[in-house]
């Protein structure tokens, strides 16, 4: 056991410095130069002065160092904690920022992926080998799940929005209220989550349903169901273990899903314009912001590592083989 | 009579029409008869083993009944077979080592299945059982992936014969097996049988070696017709249809030295069940064969208890 969990954390502490290092190259190798951007949005005429700015802002940032310098600086800083003071807003620390923007995702991520994830694998269970669901529940599924994200939000708000005028289509809270923890707030909060909510949960939803009808089937026809249907064993009992055993490729396919989900969910925050981590990067991007996409990104690695760790975890619970591995391994 | 089965037909829809897989076979059972089922690949044993639990979906239950008991067993009925499964007809299939479920403990799949029928589970029959087999008390506590192919096969022994079932059907349960283990599974079964935990017996294989050893009767199928029954000595020691003689001459003895008498076959295949030929079935392929058996041979009780559907017998 121990063994298994020692090995699964070097890969993700390999995996993690690699993200890391990715990360910070990606705003340092992008075209363009943040300081001169600021020093724009300044509009100070003379020459002099600028040239003092830029003296100021290339050595706050750290830009004044050789690059190697600038990746230790990199790491030093993120074992404090300290993600940097963003550009676009300027003095904000970055962490601030950033963490004003991942309730919003994290309220929008988490049931969204949950929730298609449980409905989901219940519905694809539930309408293999049942003519008439299957005939209705595999071909919505192929249409939801080849839909991408942002083109179902934008269809969402379009048809829901704009022109059933049901839900609002932009932002986290109508701009006349301020964040409170009153019933109308919390009320209009959830009014404004619905939408961005229902185009992930209903992307999710389709390939949740496809891959568990197809893993139903094939589970149906393995041998243990067909020597409990020959012992005359009630269909419910035998699709009880079909499902238990067709959920282990699903855990799997959960964590290889996760990235995709949270790339989906960023995109379909920019659609409804909704304050998470998903227009946060936007605006990092538009603004020339390293400090701010470099703290994002984290984030999102921090993340999606940890929720693969979760699922690796889970499935040692669900699947006795994994544990029989293990004691092998010991042994 | 334990079973009676009357001009049974069972056919395989497939594209190409229907296969017909088992085409008329009648035969009956005593009361705690063992009976091999024998014959080459396709001659319709399994098919046949499996008609009398449960068909699969390309199954098709095109003529004839079954008695088992003096009741009718309504094999094509799938839903009203459910009471006679386990409780009446149970079966070890082929595949017992991927025939219970990898992640339920074995003990508690038990509990499950037995829960199911309404049976209520006896710990210290199934422990007096697993005794029997030489099975430790705690693969119950174990998952299937934790024991070994024996011990699977053994466990699945027990569970199919844990509500003492009037018909067992053994279908191929040996051909996986190394010949110790063969002879283990073979003891085990007449073991059950002298227990009481089953009545009788339908062991299929294409091993006429082993099943002279457990049978008391052996049935040898071609083309999905009965060629020959009898008792096993009988049929092994004095068999009356060709098929039956070049099948047994085809086995390797004890003593001979197959350098210098090289095995004999039987050249050529079974003709296609989609369509099969008038006549006897075997003709293409009998040294024996002649004018008459153009014509359908009928199993014929030539000496009591011995059937044998052969013109020339």
């Amino acid at each position: 056991m121990r063994q298994y969990f020692g090995r699964k954390l070097l890969i993700y502490g390999l995996t993690f410095v690699v993200a890391v290092t990715v990360n910070w190259m990606i705003p340092r190798f992008m075209p363009g130069d943040p300081v001169a951007s600021m020093l724009a949005r300044a509009r100070v005429s003379q020459p002099a002065a600028v040239e003092a700015m830029r003296a100021y802002y290339t050595n706050l940032f750290g830009f004044d160092q050789p690059i190697w310098q600038q990746y230790l600086n990199f790491w030093g800083a993120l074992f404090q904690g300290d993600f940097g003071i963003s550009i676009w807003v300027f003095p904000t620390p970055v962490a601030d920022v950033i963490l004003g923007a991942v309730p919003y995702t994290l309220a929008l991520m988490i049931p969204a992926v949950l929730l298609s994830y449980w409905i989901g694998n219940r519905l694809g269970a539930f309408a293999a080998r049942r003519k008439l669901l299957d005939n209705t529940v595999l071909p919505v599924g192929y249409i939801l799940t080849a839909m991408p994200y942002m083109w179902l939000a934008v269809i969402l708000a379009w048809g829901l929005g704009v022109t059933a005028g049901w839900f609002p289509v932009a932002g986290g809270y109508s701009f006349a209220l301020q964040p409170s923890w009153s019933w109308s707030f919390l009320v209009n909060l959830l009014h404004h989550w619905t939408l961005p909510f229902l185009s992930l949960f209903l992307v999710a939803l389709g390939g949740w349903a496809i891959g568990m009808r197809n893993m139903i089937i094939y589970e149906l026809e393995s041998d243990y169901s067909n020597y409990l249907a020959a012992l005359g064993a009630p269909t419910r009992l035998i699709r009880r273990y079909a499902f238990r055993n067709a959920i282990l490729p699903q855990i799997t396919g959960l964590a290889l899903q996760l990235g995709v989900l949270v790339a989906g969910a960023l995109v379909t925050e920019i659609v409804f314009s909704y304050p998470g981590l998903g227009s946060l990067i936007l605006k990092a991007i538009q603004n020339q912001d390293f400090f701010l996409l470099q703290g994002t990104f984290m984030f999102i690695v921090i993340g999606v590592l940890l929720a693969n760790f979760i699922i690796d975890i889970v499935y040692v619970i669900v699947d006795p083989r994994t544990r029989a591995g293990m004691a092998g391994a010991q042994a | 009579m334990s079973l009676r089965v009357n001009d049974l037909r069972v056919h395989y829809r497939t594209l190409r029409g229907e296969v017909k897989a088992l085409d008329g076979v009648s035969f009956t059972m005593a009361d705690g008869e063992i009976l091999g089922l024998a014959g080459e690949s396709g001659c319709g044993k399994t098919t046949l083993g499996k008609s009398l639990i449960r068909m699969d979906g390309r199954m098709r239950h095109a003529g004839g009944t079954v008695e088992l008991d003096g009741r009718d067993l309504p094999i094509g009925d799938d839903k009203a077979m459910i009471a006679f499964r386990f409780h009446e007809v149970s079966l070890i299939p082929q595949y017992s080592m991927s025939a219970m479920n990898p992640t339920r403990r074995i003990g508690r799949m038990v509990a499950e299945l037995l829960r199911s029928r309404g049976v209520p589970l006896d710990v210290k029959e199934l422990e007096s059982r697993l005794d029997l087999v030489g099975l430790p008390r705690e693969v119950l506590n174990r998952y299937p992936i934790e024991l070994s192919g024996g011990m699977k096969q053994r466990m699945v022994m027990v569970i199919s014969t844990l509500l003492d079932p009037s018909l067992l059907i053994a279908d191929e349960i040996t051909s996986a097996l190394d010949v110790s283990t063969q002879q283990a599974v073979a003891k085990a079964l007449l073991g059950f049988r002298e227990s009481g935990y089953v009545k009788s017996m339908i062991f299929i294989t294409h091993d006429l070696a082993l099943t002279s050893h457990i049978a008391d009767t052996i049935m040898v199928m071609y083309a999905g017709r009965l060629a020959e029954k009898a008792p096993s000595n009988k049929l092994t020691k004095a068999p009356r249809h060709p098929y039956t003689r070049l099948l047994i001459n085809s086995l390797p003895e004890i003593g001979v030295r197959h350098q210098d008498r090289m095995l004999k076959g039987i050249p050529g295949s079974p003709p296609s069940l989609l369509d099969p030929p008038r006549g006897c079935r075997f003709r293409d392929r009998c040294p024996m064969a002649g004018e008459e058996c153009a014509e359908d041979p009928p199993p014929v009780e030539i000496e009591p208890n011995h059937f044998v559907a052969c013109w020339k017998a």
